[in-house]
């Protein structure tokens, strides 16, 4: 490429050489008439003195030093009289010998610069006479070549180095020379910054900052930046000086991205992407493998006999079939983690009870029930810690101060329920991602169910995260999705009627105590439903999740026995959405378990539940499919014999109204101004002359008394 | 999601939870092969479901060779029967913008508002209550091209537009690194870019006029109205918009598999602020 941008300047040259002051041949051939030039193309000798007149050896060394003179003055960069006087001492020692002939060369570079030049050009000349352009062109380089290579070859064996070093000397010289000649076209191009600034004020000075800093920007894929780049690409073309410029700009851009060479470096670190995807595969082949771990067979046997695993991939099925659920990898993810989970724990039964989304990431959570008696230490951890809390919150001395205390006490906490009872019959275990380690979410309070209810706030997937809310949440993230876990339980896990049947023992016991049932059981005589009965009445579906009352529990906790007020402010609390009866006896009662869901209340308007078959097209295979609309995302089907409850969602109630965040409490009135509030005006003067008066009335009226009083003691006394 | 490759965008999309029973895709499949052929496009997506009380609306939209020219939509109740949709007017918003509450799943039915209305009787101004009529399938119409204009998106480089203006589907779109899809500001808005214009020329300095003809989500208002997340071990990128809860878009880096999906009420969630 270099050659042949150089071969073709050397051709096309002639026309447009007085346009060209600064060439080198120029000056070789001011020497040759001007008009003289084209004919050495033709003649066979012309290119001789034309393109290499200086390093033909028969010319005289005034000849040679009288070259460079002339290429210099006409660039107009240097002054002339420092040349002449180094010709003059050198053609003695010149003329002997040519090892001599190279040393002003040597000893100033100016002047050597020019032929170290032109024997470049030369160089082009011989190398691309292969590909040349004109055959007479050819033919002079022929010619010339011989003279050529004799020097040549003597010019590089006697100093490459200063060779090479010249060259890039020579370089930053015609730069220069160039800048200042053609200042009108090229001036802008090399100092924008100091031109513009000097005119603008600084706003201008920012952007053209801005503007360089965006240059400079470097490519994070080749290691270059367009300043850079485009300073190079110019010095090429200025070094090379290619006809036409702008047409090859877009291959003299190329070239120059090609021949930089970047080396890439050693880094101290082994450069072993560790993209997180190896990260997860590695956890998740835990899932996998686990089955091999168990060895013996009859192992495995009892296990299958006690399996608390739920069959994930069957109601997934049916799931699918109603057009809701995972994909069919991750939800055989998901049974596989519930099976490490089983595994891990002492588990009676197990089920997916879904997916909640969340910002970052989110919980897949399965609901799950300890074998008897297998649970307790932690139930009982967590109780000293309540009751630290409660000792904290009831840290009310009586100091008999005169002062009076603030009588305010807080509302009666509502203890939490027993765990396997009410809201927390289930313990729920929450992990991110399959494989990865399932947490277990600890038991609701009715605090955290009451004040859940108030607000609306997304999931962001880490279970610490602070809930800020305005009625403040008692609690991080981790109880607030167990809060919300409770509600869509109690409110969306159904079952088709006939399914469970109280329990007999248990249920009548409780029935007594509590005032509503609260165990059930399987009902071995069910003998399953018409699909389509399922559809078209949702009064052959019930509620198997006891309902969860205002106060944040499922059984009644009687908080009257301390305080009777109190009780009534929590009716006042009720909220209109939760089918609520009002209850005479100052007791909040609920639905009562086995529920038919016809009964729920209605939305404005929305029923609360939509039902569907799953296909049309084929009605006499097809499951009944239910819907939630009260939480959008709950799901549950039944197949007449099976059924199953499923929720995917973010975990939010749905209300036709926009979220409204509670009112503020209201301000606490202060004390009537009665008389312990009231004082008297000072007394006047009359006031305290009357009562003079009268007191002195009265202490006449006494002494008499007193009087009376002393005979009679006096007499007493005396008795 | 494309029509032809619908089973696997499902596949992909549904880690949301939002699937279609396998009598719906197989229908689905085969009517949107009519629908192309009947209605001349260029492309046919399935652009979702939109939950009714009684029935569900199925959407499809079928695109032009000019992916931005505008669409046409389509609704179906049982996933063969289509019936095109007219185009979305400002008026129809206006109209509609006072409906609340759910779909019924009948595209006759209508709402009844009640609005005070000034009457001039001469020279006496008094209110009348006007009883406005709202089809529900000028409310479909309308919630579907606010979705659209709101939350569809495309990938960076999944479009480009030709030199002549219109924009096609760039065939050479090799799918996003990991470490764009990650970043909100290598999607766009899948509409006519409106906040383009407004910008200053430094900050479309960087900006290829080529591939960067879209509105990019990360300036949407309010700030974290979108959830963006790996699945699957991080071959998965989804997006979920929070302010139209429902949609779902997926995209498997370095993969052409992206699209979006709306599986939902039909209603915004206007309670944003409030939940973040």
């Amino acid at each position: 490429m270099e050659d042949l941008t150089s071969l073709k300047q050397e051709g096309n040259q002639e026309p447009e050489e007085a346009e060209q002051p600064w060439e080198e041949i120029t000056a070789a051939s001011s020497q040759d008439p001007v008009p003289g030039l084209p004919e050495p193309l033709e003649s066979e000798q012309g290119p001789e003195t034309g393109l290499q007149p200086e390093s033909s050896p028969p010319q005289s060394s005034q000849s040679r030093t009288s070259t460079p003179l002339n290429d210099l003055t006409g660039l107009g960069a240097s002054s002339p009289p420092s040349f002449p006087q180094e010709p003059t001492s050198t053609p003695s020692t010149l003329a002997l010998a040519r090892q001599d002939l190279w040393s002003p060369w040597k000893s100033d570079k100016t002047t050597s610069v020019i032929p170290e030049a032109r024997t470049a050009h030369s160089n082009h000349l011989e190398q691309s006479s292969d590909k040349g352009e004109s055959a007479p062109h050819q033919k002079c380089q022929s010619e010339g070549n011989t003279f050529q290579q004799s020097q040549q070859t003597k010019h590089h064996l006697h100093e490459p180095k200063d060779a090479s070093h010249n060259n890039s000397k020579l370089k930053e010289l015609r730069l220069d020379i160039f800048q200042e000649e053609d200042s009108n076209s090229n001036y802008d191009l090399d100092h924008p910054e100091p031109g513009t600034s000097e005119v603008t004020p600084n706003m201008l000075e920012i952007a053209i900052q801005n503007a360089k800093a965006y240059l400079l920007k470097t490519s994070s894929k080749s290691g270059l930046n367009l300043y850079d780049h485009l300073s190079n690409m110019l010095t090429k073309i200025l070094d090379e000086h290619p006809e036409n410029a702008v047409d090859i700009i877009e291959n003299i851009s190329q070239d120059v991205k090609m021949a930089h060479f970047s080396k890439k470096l050693d880094t101290l670190q082994n450069e072993y992407e560790m993209l997180p995807i190896y990260e997860t595969a590695e956890k998740q082949k835990a899932l996998f493998l686990q089955g091999n771990l168990e060895g013996a067979d009859q192992e495995l046997e009892d296990e299958i006999a006690e399996n608390s695993l739920p069959n994930v991939m069957e109601s997934a099925f049916y799931f699918e079939q109603a057009g809701v659920g995972l994909g069919t990898d991750e939800t055989y993810r998901i049974f596989l983690a519930l099976k490490q989970l089983t595994d891990a724990h002492p588990i009676q039964r197990c089920r997916f009870w879904g997916k909640i989304l969340g910002l970052e990431m989110n919980y897949i959570v399965a609901e799950v029930e300890f074998r008897e008696g297998e649970d307790e230490e932690e139930m009982e951890e967590e109780d000293v810690t309540e009751e630290r809390d409660n000792g904290d919150s009831e840290a009310d001395e009586d100091d008999e101060d005169e002062l009076p205390k603030s009588l305010y006490k807080a509302p009666q906490a509502i203890p939490k329920e027993e765990s396997r009872t009410g809201a927390n019959k289930y313990v729920y275990f929450v992990c991110n991602e399959p494989g990865g380690p399932w947490v277990k979410l600890p038991s609701v309070t009715p605090a955290q169910i009451v004040i859940a209810r108030k607000i609306k706030k997304f999931f962001t997937g880490r279970l610490d995260t602070p809930i800020i809310s305005y009625p403040p949440f008692p609690g991080n993230e981790s109880n607030y999705l167990r809060a919300q876990i409770a509600r869509i339980s109690a409110g969306t896990h159904v079952s088709p009627l006939g399914f469970y049947q109280f329990g007999e023992e248990e249920g009548e016991e409780e029935e007594e105590v509590e005032g509503g049932r609260e165990s059930f059981e399987e009902n071995p005589d069910f003998e399953g439903i018409q699909v389509t009965d399922l559809v078209e009445s949702l009064s052959n579906w019930v509620h198997h999740v006891q309902h969860i009352l205002p106060q944040g529990r499922c059984n009644w906790f009687n908080p009257v026995q301390k305080n009777e007020e109190e009780e009534e402010e929590e009716d006042e609390e009720k909220e209109e959405e939760e089918k609520e009866e009002p209850d005479y006896l100052g007791q909040e009662v609920g639905p009562p378990l086995l529920t038919p869901i016809s009964e729920d209340l209605e939305i404005q308007n929305i029923p609360p539940w939509t039902t569907r078959l799953s296909s049309n097209l084929i009605p006499q295979y097809a499951i009944a499919v239910l819907r939630s609309n009260l939480w959008p995302g709950a799901y549950a089907f039944s197949n007449g014999k099976k059924f199953e409850n499923f929720y995917i969602g973010w975990g939010h109630k749905y209300s036709p109204d926009s979220y409204t965040p509670p009112v503020p409490p209201p301000v606490y009135q202060e004390y009537p101004s009665g008389p312990e509030i009231t004082e008297m005006d000072d007394p006047s003067v009359e006031e305290e002359q009357a009562f003079r008066a009268a007191q002195a009335a009265a202490v006449l009226a006494a002494e008499e008394n007193e009087e009376t009083e002393e005979d009679e003691d006096e007499e007493d006394e005396y008795d | 999601m494309d029509a032809e490759s619908l089973l696997l965008s499902l596949e992909l999309a549904s880690g949301s939870g939002q699937g279609l029973s396998p009598d719906r895709r197989a229908s689905l499949l085969t009517s949107l092969m009519l629908v192309k052929r009947d209605y001349r496009c260029d492309r046919v997506l399935f652009w979702g479901r939109i939950l009714g009380l009684v029935a569900d609306y199925y959407i499809a939209q079928g695109l032009s060779e000019d992916q931005l020219a505008p669409r046409k939509t389509l609704y179906s109740l049982n996933c063969m029967e289509w019936s095109l949709l007219p185009p979305a007017t400002d008026e129809m918003m206006v109209q509609t913008s006072v409906v609340k509450g759910r779909f019924t799943g009948d595209p006759s039915h209508e709402y009844e508002h009640t609005e005070l209305q000034k009457v001039n009787d001469g020279e006496k101004v008094f209110e009348e209550e006007v009883v406005v009529q709202i089809k529900e399938e000028t409310r479909l119409v309308s919630i579907i091209d606010q979705i659209d204009k709101a939350v569809s998106v495309i990938p960076r480089g999944a479009l480009f537009k030709t030199p002549f203006g219109p924009v096609h589907v760039n065939r050479t779109f090799e799918g996003l690194s990991l470490s764009q899809a990650k970043k909100l500001s290598s999607y766009f808005h899948f509409r006519e870019p409106v906040e383009l214009k407004n910008k200053t020329l430094l900050e479309k300095a960087d900006l290829d006029p080529s591939l960067d003809f879209l509105d990019s989500l990360e300036h949407d208002i309010p700030k974290g109205s979108w959830s963006i997340q790996m699945e699957r071990g991080n071959a998965l990128v989804v997006l979920r918009s929070l302010l139209w809860p429902g949609l779902t878009f997926f995209h498997a880096p370095r993969t052409k598999n992206c699209g979006y999906i709306y599986m939902g009420t039909g209603e915004k969630n206007i309670d944003l602020p409030f939940m973040l």
